[in-house]
């Protein structure tokens, strides 16, 4: 008799427990997260095709379905890479990660023949100019992607290292001797 | 005056009877000034001289360039022999745009504004006017543009100018002496600036480790009644000018806010001196006070130095060193920055030139940490040393921003007191540095986005107005082409 | 030249130390550890030695083995301390295997097996205390009546060596309770609490300590004199003791005044066991207390509340070593909790209000 009560007791509890989990499963199911369109958020947005895909949609599209790793974008850098992996839920190993650092383009206007090429490629609209006129390119508004670097027919582009400079110069991690045991 | 305490703190030992009892000396005129262009916070200046230009004490030499800067004055009269780049004194070792003046010798003046008459009663943006174009910036090493701060009793009621006569860190005296020797103009000179703040009490707080500035200034504030003398704990950092407001006021600044929305503006006393020579002499700001101590100097002293000198002509006038120093340090040995090299310019936010030995300063390595707590306890701004740091060692920089590493002064307590002698005030300084980085990289991201989003927009909205055309010119062809076909008919 | 740039300031410090911090430790403790030796003599001797010895040599190995270097670790007195403690929550006269494994429990276990210094979430020392205590109840339970140093009864140098490595033949030591094991026994029983304290010395020999109990719970004055010392040099606060003994202290002399006959007065909270040792050296340690002031309020009444408790209700006559233990458990989640506030914000974390605003 207990037997029965027990056995009985315990059938009705989990066929109860289960009926709650399938309504459940079904009427608060929640939605993927539309994650490729947070990586694209991530991505600096200038679709300058370093990573090798056409555009940054294609590359968050890539990373959502795992086919590419989080240091895919040059001009993103450490920063945007970090966060990727973060959403993502990936462990990145960026120690290694070498930071080609920030580029921006220079005109040098000795071999600049005027030709607008540059200025039609560029995808933050950072050059200034006129057929047959000196180009400029703005400084601030350079991202380095380096679409006009490529398409120059003079070569009078140049991709420079961004200095650092004496406002956003910091102090490196201190050598730790505590931290150098702890492994 | 009812004094209230300040959490936490450390004492560390005053190192200030080597230069406290020696009176300013002036440095004879070195063969060559160094001049940076940026020696403020702010966007640096913009020359006005070009190289080969003769000039006079106090002409201008490059004028502020934008709301937050300051004009470079030249301190002697002489020659401009190059707008170059030069080491910076600052620890990165960077370059920086620098003029280089070479005095001939005659230290003749320019001929300056005249002073402002009855500046108590002038107009405020006179006053402010005159600070701005005399270069003034806090000279208590902070250097950010005076006129600029004068500006703040426009949006709000100030109550009091305090004027930080603290001097908390070790070894510095040269607010000391200044506040000894030129009580009267640094007095005169804090009047002149409540009048422009619109704050009917000034304060002069003085650390009570200074008895004879003490006496000496509340001797010439006697008659005053709006100026009153205030001995403050000498506790560090008591100098940091939140702590400051909170031991005279008891009031906490609350974060990401100024003094001045408390109704108090802190400036130091030397800049108030200074601001004394520009109103009423048209003085511009072109040289200083710097204690050059520490136990590698021969002969520790304060020296009143023109903008410019490099650190080894200061040295040298102080007997050279008698040891090879392990650190040179622009500062207090607390918060001063440790120098590239001794061929860089005193600029107008050196305090002192330190040149310590290794038993001074005291380096050992670092040990694991015992968790003593004792960092915690001693925090003037009540973070959690202990923790942040050991979130920084593993490049956790967002749980430690979570505990509140942008809200350090580093004042250096924490690195002072710890027994296991870890680097915490450099791990926050690491930390605050790559934030900010992190910070600037979003905003140029985000910068970048919305040019290409322009230039995305832009090229769509051409390619739409082609089309548009397009359709209208094949429309306006079929049209034509029925008139004609019409035309035949008839 | 060499450069002067390659590390941000402070570019100085407080004549502070770890070595110092040990070092000033184990000078407080002196007092109260040479008064026992004494007053046990021979064999405590050795049993001390011994264990503060193998602690130093599982410390030394473990760094071997961790390709750590041996120096600061083993040269600036924290392993030693660990080993003192533990020595001093022995029975005086354990023979040489407790102290051994007892140290392999502390140092190898409840130290590295973490991660070394600072590293450990429990107290090594009590953690070594409370494994043997949990292995070898018998010879953590043979207190031993005082036998000073010189005096009649007392084993001379031979005999102790016999007592401690051997087997003690031929020897007549008097095995006696402490004095929390005795009342808890009388209770079990049916003897109430004001007639079995009755029994036993005064308040001013357990004060002095010559009564049984383990190796460093005799002499209360001393250790006590030896915690002011820590709070004068300010190795300590005052935090951890006040509120572990003024829990201990309120709670004996509230349920005593209820019931007299079942619960002990606060007092004797206070002077038996090892209360003093304690709150001055065991519950105040650096690595597993809250770094916070406020957290160590509450960790020192957590530890006050559950030796209570254990010395009242539990099977043990002596809570203070798993009260210890319990609180070290607490102790990341009070410091998680408990976090001291910011200049200028409020304990929550935002910006204080300006005046005029809400």
């Amino acid at each position: 008799m207990i037997m029965i009560t027990a056995v009985g007791s315990l059938a009705v509890m989990g066929a109860t427990l289960g009926t709650l989990l399938g309504v459940a499963s079904r009427y608060l199911h929640v939605e993927d997260d539309p994650l490729e369109q947070e990586l694209l958020s991530l991505l600096p947005g200038a679709n300058c095709a370093q990573c090798g895909f056409v555009g940054c949609g294609q590359a968050a599209a890539a990373l959502a379905k795992g086919e590419a790793g989080v240091t895919l974008c040059p001009p993103g850098g450490k920063a945007v890479a970090e966060k990727l992996a973060k959403k993502l839920g990936v462990s990145a190993d960026l120690s290694e990660h070498e930071d080609k650092g920030p580029e921006y383009a220079v005109v040098e206007e000795d071999l600049c023949i005027g030709c607008t090429r540059c200025i039609r490629e560029c995808t933050a609209d950072a050059i200034f100019g006129a057929p047959k006129q000196m180009h400029t390119i703005l400084r601030d508004n350079c991202h380095g992607c380096a679409k006009c670097f490529k398409v120059c027919p003079t070569e009078a582009i140049k991709m420079c290292k961004v200095p650092v400079t004496l406002g956003e110069w910091h102090w490196a991690k201190p050598e730790d001797a505590a931290a150098s045991h702890a492994h | 005056m009812k004094l209230f305490s300040v959490r936490g703190g450390v004492h560390p030992e005053y190192r200030k009877e080597r230069t406290a009892e020696s009176a300013i000396v002036a440095l004879p005129l070195p063969d060559a000034l160094y001049l940076p262009l940026q020696q403020h916070i702010g966007a640096p200046a913009e020359p006005v001289v070009e190289p080969g230009d003769l000039v006079k004490k106090g002409q201008l030499l490059a004028r502020a360039s934008g709301p937050v800067s300051a004009p470079v004055h030249a301190p002697t009269s002489g020659r401009v022999a190059a707008i170059s780049d030069m080491t910076a004194p600052h620890p990165s070792g960077l370059p920086q745009p620098t003029i280089i003046l070479e005095p001939d010798g005659k230290d003749e003046w320019a001929e300056l504004p005249a002073g402002i008459p009855d500046p108590l009663t002038a107009p405020a943006d006179v006053i402010r006017q005159r600070v701005a174009e005399a270069g003034i910036v806090g000279m208590g090493g902070a250097t950010f543009p005076s006129a600029v701060k004068l500006n703040l009793g426009t949006e709000r009621k100030l109550e009091i100018l305090l004027l930080n006569g603290a001097e908390c860190e070790p070894y510095l005296t040269c607010d000391d002496r200044v506040m000894r020797e030129y009580a009267d103009e640094m007095i005169d000179g804090a009047r002149i600036m409540a009048h422009a703040l619109g704050a009917p009490r000034t304060v002069i707080a003085i650390e009570e480790n200074k008895p004879q500035a003490l006496a000496i200034v509340t001797k010439a504030a006697a008659g005053l009644l709006d100026v009153e003398v205030v001995s403050v704990p000498a506790q560090y950092p008591m100098g940091s000018e939140r702590h400051l407001v909170q031991a005279i006021t008891g009031e906490e600044t609350p974060a990401r806010k100024l003094t001045a929305d408390l109704g108090i503006v802190v400036h130091n006393v030397a800049t108030a001196r200074a601001v004394h020579h520009a109103v009423r002499f048209g003085r511009p700001l072109v040289a200083r006070v710097v204690t050059v101590s520490g136990g590698a100097v021969g002969k520790p002293q304060n020296v009143e130095a023109p903008l410019g000198a490099l650190v080894s002509d200061l040295i040298e006038f102080c007997g050279g060193l008698s040891v090879p120093p392990k650190r040179v340090v622009n500062g207090g040995p607390m918060m001063g920055q440790p120098l590239p090299s001794l061929a860089v310019p005193v600029v107008k936010g050196t305090s002192g030139i330190l040149a310590l030995t290794a038993e001074e300063a005291n380096e050992q390595p670092a040990q694991p940490c015992i968790r003593c707590g004792t960092c915690v306890t001693i925090c003037p701004c009540g973070l959690v040393p202990v923790e942040m740091a050991a979130f920084i060692r593993k490049e956790n920089l967002d749980a430690a921003a979570r505990l509140g590493v942008r809200d350090c002064v580093s004042c250096g307590s924490c690195s002072y007191i710890c027994p296991a002698h870890i680097p915490l005030v450099h791990f926050f300084n690491y930390a605050k540095g790559r934030l900010n980085a992190q910070d600037r990289e979003v905003r140029k991201t985000d910068h970048i986005r919305q040019l290409v989003e322009g230039h995305n927009e832009r090229l769509e909205k051409a390619a739409a107005a082609k089309a548009a055309a397009a359709a209208a010119a094949a429309a306006a062809a079929a049209q034509s082409a029925s008139t004609t076909e019409n035309r035949g008919e008839a | 030249m060499t450069a002067y740039n390659d590390k941000s300031g402070p570019f100085t410090h407080a004549p502070t130390s770890v070595s110092l911090t040990m070092a000033t430790v184990l000078a407080a403790l002196v007092p109260a550890t040479l008064f026992d030796a004494w007053l046990f003599g021979w064999p405590a001797i050795f049993m001390f030695l011994i264990t503060v010895g193998s602690c130093v040599l599982m410390e030394a190995g473990c760094l071997i083995l961790s390709n750590k270097p041996l120096k600061p670790s083993l040269t600036d007195g924290s392993v030693v301390l660990t080993g003192w403690l533990l020595a001093m929550s022995l029975p005086p006269w354990s023979p040489w295997w407790i102290g051994l494994l007892g140290s392999v429990f502390a140092v190898v276990l409840a130290k590295h097996l973490f991660g070394g210094l600072g590293q450990n979430v429990f107290n090594p020392a009590m953690v070594g205390r409370v494994a043997l205590l949990v292995s070898f109840p018998l010879q953590m339970t043979s207190w031993v009546k005082s036998a000073p140093l010189g005096s009649d009864g007392a084993p001379g140098f031979v005999e102790a060596l016999g007592i401690t490595f051997g087997h003690a033949s031929g020897f007549d030591h008097v095995s006696a309770a402490s004095a929390l094991g005795y009342v808890k026994t009388e209770l079990s029983r049916g003897v109430p609490v004001d007639a079995s304290t009755q029994h036993l010395p005064g308040l001013s020999d357990m004060l002095l300590g010559m009564h049984p109990g383990s190796f460093g719970e005799t002499s209360a004055v001393l250790i006590l004199a030896g915690g002011l010392l820590l709070l004068a040099r300010r190795i300590i606060s005052w935090h951890i003791p006040v509120s572990l003994m003024g829990t201990l202290f309120v709670l004996g002399t509230l349920f005593h005044a209820v019931d007299p006959a079942r619960y002990t007065d606060g007092l004797f909270h206070l002077v038996s066991g090892a209360t003093f040792l304690g709150a001055f050296f065991i519950a105040t340690d650096y690595v597993t207390s809250p770094v916070s002031k406020r957290g160590q309020l509450v960790y020192g009444f957590g530890v006050g509340l559950l030796t209570w408790i254990i010395r009242t209700f539990a099977g043990y006559p002596e809570g203070m070593a798993f009260a210890v233990l319990l609180m070290n458990a607490l102790t990341p989640i009070i410091d998680h909790h408990i976090r001291p506030r910011v200049f200028g914000r409020t304990y929550k974390g935002e910006p204080l209000p300006l005046k005029g605003e809400k």
